[in-house]
């Protein structure tokens, strides 16, 4: 795993090439910054606008599954930081051990989601033709849904793409091509990784938890 | 700087392998750029062509030449294909990935081989428009504006919203990598305050293309989601709030244009100053408009939206930005015309078209202050006031810089020569259209002349008669170029690797340049724009 | 109406003189501007122009206060334009007490015009002159935009929301009518005319007009046939707020809100009740949404403002 390699095109050293990996995926992920923040804008301003039919309609989430979600993903986070650290120590085992354990999680996360999303299909909590929710306005609910709908999906596509990126460092370090000086790659899947965890922090308490609180005396 | 001014270097980066594959998996950003030139002159002469229906359409009053309907959908496709298709891209992807690496003295940029990936990604974008086109194409404005495009148009909106969805990625790529290009690559003694004034433009500009791109990314995706399954969050049947999808599409749009300026601006630099063999007048400041205008074009969105529905309050704000993110482009203009002064000004083709740049932009800037003026604007919106100012900046600005660039450039990318009297004909060819086809437009606006009509009152056909005539003399202007840089490769003059005898690292090189740029890394000692002066020479001052 | 050539549009009302003055200084100042960088760059590219002898340039040394300068003072000349802009444009806004209203729905691709005393036109608007109008709009489809140029005003129309906008006419005559915002094959087709008239022939026309009979007295018509009476009784004890003197009033709601019942909050309560619990009421109201075409709306508003102008309300909020 202490096998040097050189730079590549049109980098002069290693650590040039390093440093703009890592400025890279900050800059990219500022990007994704403004892409959730649209969609979490949308999101929040339709709850101000109707904020009673949000609650009504963020009651039906399945909070139980969402919180233990919460825990899996966070809890991949920290197997990420363990891996980060493992391959910055230059541990193949570790590195592969901990990449395959924040993988797990995640699959697990995506399980999860799955299965919520069947469930809430057959509550007929899907935006189509069979939606019904009463006791909210079912223009209003249908807008709760779709935002829900949407805004977990496109998260949960970039834990898919995360998942994706994993597996081929996982690879990658198991054949040995991720030795200490381009274990920094596992340190720029981290920040990713980290990010989408960061997005579902924000999703959570948004989208399942807002209509939970006591109600207004 | 090892390799000699004019010496003969076997090996380029054109010549370098002459393998069809070996352009299609090239990671050379030069060669990159040479692929964005031409898929970006095919799109420019595509939604050209649908600019010379419009005109022709209207040359009468009455609808009569094409249907509403296809009149609708040429103006929708004009505006697509020109502003995603054409100008976002232009001179970044084409100048700035050609010259970037050069002017900073890198062998290439951060990420070659997403470099490659974005002109791959913009051509399947520009796929599925011209899929859009073929099908019979789309009609809801390049504004998409909600809910005529996600619930009551008849055209393929699903394919075209998807083509420039695809594109705004390829847009992302190319900002990402020219902010950490230039922030890791820069070679030794080249710090902050001797890049290129093109170098900063091209960074600014990054700066929007990352940070804003995702906005139209998430409208256009949701009016997809609409489409598709037959509900969405803009419907008004639903609750949804239309006036949600204009904050979402202009919080792009807005800083988008500047994206479509700066770049031009960052060129009128270099031109300025190389045909004035003068340094620019008040390089920070200039470098410093860069980045104000980065920032504060973020901040004058609803200035769109003056009359949409949004507050009077919120108006208020956007007017009283706007004002203040002209301030910069004023800064640049001034600039520019003092870096004039006491100048040895020389009148080669890329010059004639900066001056025309000067002018055109500062018309086209000043009328900007007419629609940031709240009660003038709720008059003129929507008019043909508002299609005279921004064709005033993004034709009689930004195309004449590209075009500028093309002249200026060509010499070092192609190794040849093109024919000057031509040239400067072609520019004066283009300045003359430009003015007659435009001017009118802005009486016309005032008049009354509402935008996106393919049928109008009477009174106004003399101004659009005068319009539709500019139109066809600038069409002359834009094909002239074609023909003779096309001539120029086979029969042009060789071209050394410093023809206007200018500073900047991509002249210390030979033309056309070597595949990695350098043959060894150039190291930066003086300020720059270190122009001899007439002092330096024993000359008077 | 005069189709000749023109270089400037007529000036139709009160709004118009005010915007081309503002206009006059836009046009002022860049010309001024122009000129000076026309004049400069030219004068300098001649000037200066390269020829033997005069191949390089000379020093010239930045002037830090000529930067500033070149910063101060457009912008100062821009906050005239900011002001005095914004000066008009909230007066567009604010239309004066007492104006009379219309109604207007727009749908692809037609303007359909309500006035209260129950005349209805098409893609036409009969208005007496010298008094101020207020239009209120709301569009059955898409975004449509109602735009009077010689009056100077705009103002998009949204599907689902009131927009408003007021001018009053300073001469008799025939304006156009164009819809700004483009809302699909027959945008261009979508005009009319705004028709000045003086007072005694607009009477005349109203007179003769075709009518139903008021808008609030249809209203008050659908209001009984709807079954909101039954709540709504006025009682102090109702199961339903009070209508008498609401609008124009503000209303407190549950959690604290409170809002101005103007025709946007009249208009939602009336599809959507929920959306806004008036303190110390249940939410009941059945949920009209679906069950309304914009022209009930627009009656069943036109009757509660009648309500709040009999209890000595302005007409207005």
């Amino acid at each position: 795993m202490n096998a040097s390699f050189p730079p590549t095109e049109p980098y002069a050293t290693l650590e040039e090439q390093r440093d703009s990996a890592t400025l890279g995926m900050w800059v990219f992920l500022s990007a994704e910054v403004v892409f959730f923040g649209a969609l979490l804008l949308s999101f929040v301003s339709y709850r101000i606008s109707y904020p009673r039919d949000f609650d009504v309609a963020s009651r039906q989430t399945k909070v139980a599954l969402g919180t233990l979600n919460t825990g899996v993903l966070l809890t991949s986070s920290l197997f990420m930081a363990l891996a980060v650290r493992a391959a910055r120590k230059g541990e193949r085992r570790g590195t592969i051990g901990w990449i395959l354990g924040t993988m797990s999680l995640g699959f697990g996360f995506l399980a999860i989601k799955a299965a919520e999303y069947v469930l809430e299909i057959q509550d007929q909590l899907f935006p189509g033709p069979h939606f019904y929710l009463p006791g909210a306005d079912p223009g209003h609910a249908r807008l709760f849904f779709l935002c829900y709908f949407i805004l977990t999906s496109v998260h949960a596509l970039h834990v898919t793409i995360g998942l994706g990126l994993l597996g081929v460092l996982a690879v990658r370090a198991a054949w040995g091509s991720l030795c200490r000086e381009k274990g920094h790659q596992v340190e720029i899947a981290g920040l990713y990784w980290h990010f989408v965890d960061l997005v579902w922090i924000f999703l959570f308490p948004l989208l399942y938890l807002l209509g939970r609180h006591p109600p207004h005396g | 700087m090892t390799i000699p001014l004019g010496a003969r270097v076997p090996e380029n980066y054109l010549t370098a392998d002459y393998r069809l594959r070996s352009w299609l998996f090239t990671t050379d950003h030069k060669r990159i750029g040479i692929l964005y030139l031409i898929s970006l002159t095919f799109y420019f002469f595509v939604g050209g062509f649908f600019a010379l229906l419009m005109r022709l359409e209207l040359v009468t009053p009455a609808g009569d030449l094409v249907q509403p309907e296809t009149y609708n959908r040429l103006f929708t496709m004009h505006g697509v294909i020109m502003l995603f298709f054409f100008l976002v891209p232009s001179i970044p992807a084409v100048f700035g990935n050609f010259f970037l690496p050069l002017m900073i003295g890198a062998r290439d940029v951060a990420f070659p081989r997403l470099n490659l990936a974005s002109w791959y990604i913009f051509n399947l974008g520009g796929l599925l428009a011209l899929a859009s086109i073929i099908l019979g194409g789309v009609d809801t404005g390049w504004t998409f504006y909600t809910p005529y495009s996600s619930v009551y148009s008849n055209s393929y909106v699903l394919l075209a919203a998807g083509g420039i969805f695809i594109m705004g990625f390829s847009s992302i790529i190319t900002g990402l990598n020219f902010i950490v290009t230039t922030h890791k690559l820069r070679a030794p003694g080249l710090t902050w305050g001797r890049l290129p004034l093109f170098v900063w433009s091209l960074y600014a500009t990054a700066l929007i293309q990352v940070l804003a791109t995702p906005s139209i990314t998430i409208a256009l995706g949701l009016i997809g989601v609409d489409r598709l399954l037959k509900v969405g969050i803009f419907d008004p049947a639903l609750g949804g709030d239309p006036v949600l999808f204009q904050h979402l599409f202009w919080f792009y749009s807005h800083p988008a244009v500047y994206v479509m300026i700066l770049p031009g601006m960052g060129v009128e630099s270099e031109l300025i100053t190389t045909f004035s063999r003068q340094r620019p007048y008040g390089y920070a400041f200039i470098a410093g408009s860069s980045l104000a205008i980065a920032v504060l074009s973020f901040l004058v969105w609803g200035h769109h939206m003056f009359v949409a529905g949004q507050s009077v309050f919120a108006s208020l704000i956007f007017s009283l930005l706007s004002f203040l993110v002209a301030i910069p482009s004023g800064v640049k203009v001034f600039s520019w015309t003092a870096t004039l002064y006491k100048g040895a000004v020389s009148y080669a083709t890329p010059m004639l078209y900066a001056l025309g740049f000067i002018g055109l932009f500062t018309i086209g800037g000043l009328t900007g202050l007419f629609l940031a003026t709240l009660a003038v604007d709720v008059h003129v919106t929507d008019t043909y006031f508002v299609i005279a100012h921004f064709h005033y900046i993004m034709v009689g600005g930004m195309v004449m810089a590209y075009l500028g660039a093309m002249h200026y450039w060509w010499p070092k990318m192609t190794g040849k020569r093109y024919p000057e009297a031509w040239g400067r004909l072609s520019a004066l060819i283009v300045f003359v259209g430009f003015n007659l086809t435009f001017f009118p437009q802005f009486l016309m606006g005032y008049l009354g002349m509402p935008r996106r009509y393919h049928a109008y009152p009477p009174e106004f056909q003399i101004y659009h008669v005068l319009s539709s005539a500019g139109a066809s003399i600038l069409g002359v202007g834009y094909l002239l170029p074609l023909v003779y840089f096309l001539w120029s490769l086979r029969y042009g003059a060789p071209a050394g690797a410093d023809p206007w005898d200018a500073t900047g690292l991509e002249w210390r090189t030979p033309s056309p340049p070597p595949t990695h740029n350098f043959g060894e890394t150039p190291v930066v000692t003086e300020a720059p724009y270190a122009y001899r002066l007439r002092e330096d020479e024993g000359g008077s001052p | 109406m005069d189709s000749g050539f023109r270089i400037f549009p007529e000036r139709g009302s009160t709004n118009a003189e005010g915007v081309d003055d503002l206009y006059f200084y836009l046009l002022l100042v860049s010309f001024v501007f122009s000129a000076l960088i026309f004049i400069l760059v030219i004068t300098f590219a001649v000037k200066y122009r390269r020829r033997p002898g005069r191949e390089r340039a000379a020093r010239v040394t930045p002037q830090p206060a000529l930067e500033i300068a070149w910063m101060v003072l457009p912008f100062a000349l821009c906050l005239v334009m900011f002001v005095w802009g914004a000066r008009l444009y909230v007066r567009i806004y604010e239309a004066p007490p007492g104006a009379m209203e219309v109604y207007v729905v727009a749908r692809q691709w037609m303007w359909k015009l309500q006035h209260p005393e129950g005349s209805s036109e098409i893609n036409e608007l009969h208005v007496p002159v010298h008094r101020p109008v207020r239009l209120v709009m709301t569009s059955q489809d898409v975004i449509h935009s109602f735009y009077v140029p010689a009056f100077r005003i705009k103002q998009d129309v949204l599907p689902n929301r009131y927009t408003s906008i007021w001018f009053q006419a300073i001469q008799p005559g025939e304006y156009p009518l164009l819809c700004a915002e483009y809302c699909g094959t027959k945008h261009s087709g979508m005009t009319g005319r705004i028709v000045v008239m003086t007072d005694p022939d607009y009477e005349r026309w109203m007179s003769e007009a075709t009518s139903q009979g008021s808008l609030a007295a249809v209203g008050l018509q659908l209001f009984r046939g709807l079954g909101c009476s039954g709540c709504h009784t006025g009682a102090a004890d109702a199961r339903a707020p009070r209508l008498e003197g609401l609008f124009g009033s503000r209303v407190q709601l549950e959690g604290g809100r409170s809002v101005v019942a103007d025709e946007a909050y009249l208009r939602e309560s009336i599809l959507d009740p929920r959306a806004k619990i008036v303190s110390g009421f249940q939410p009941l109201m059945p949920v009209f949404r679906g069950q309304l075409n914009e022209d009930d709306l627009i009656r069943l508003v036109a009757y509660l403002k009648s309500l709040a102008v009999r209890e000595g309300r302005p007409d207005q909020p």
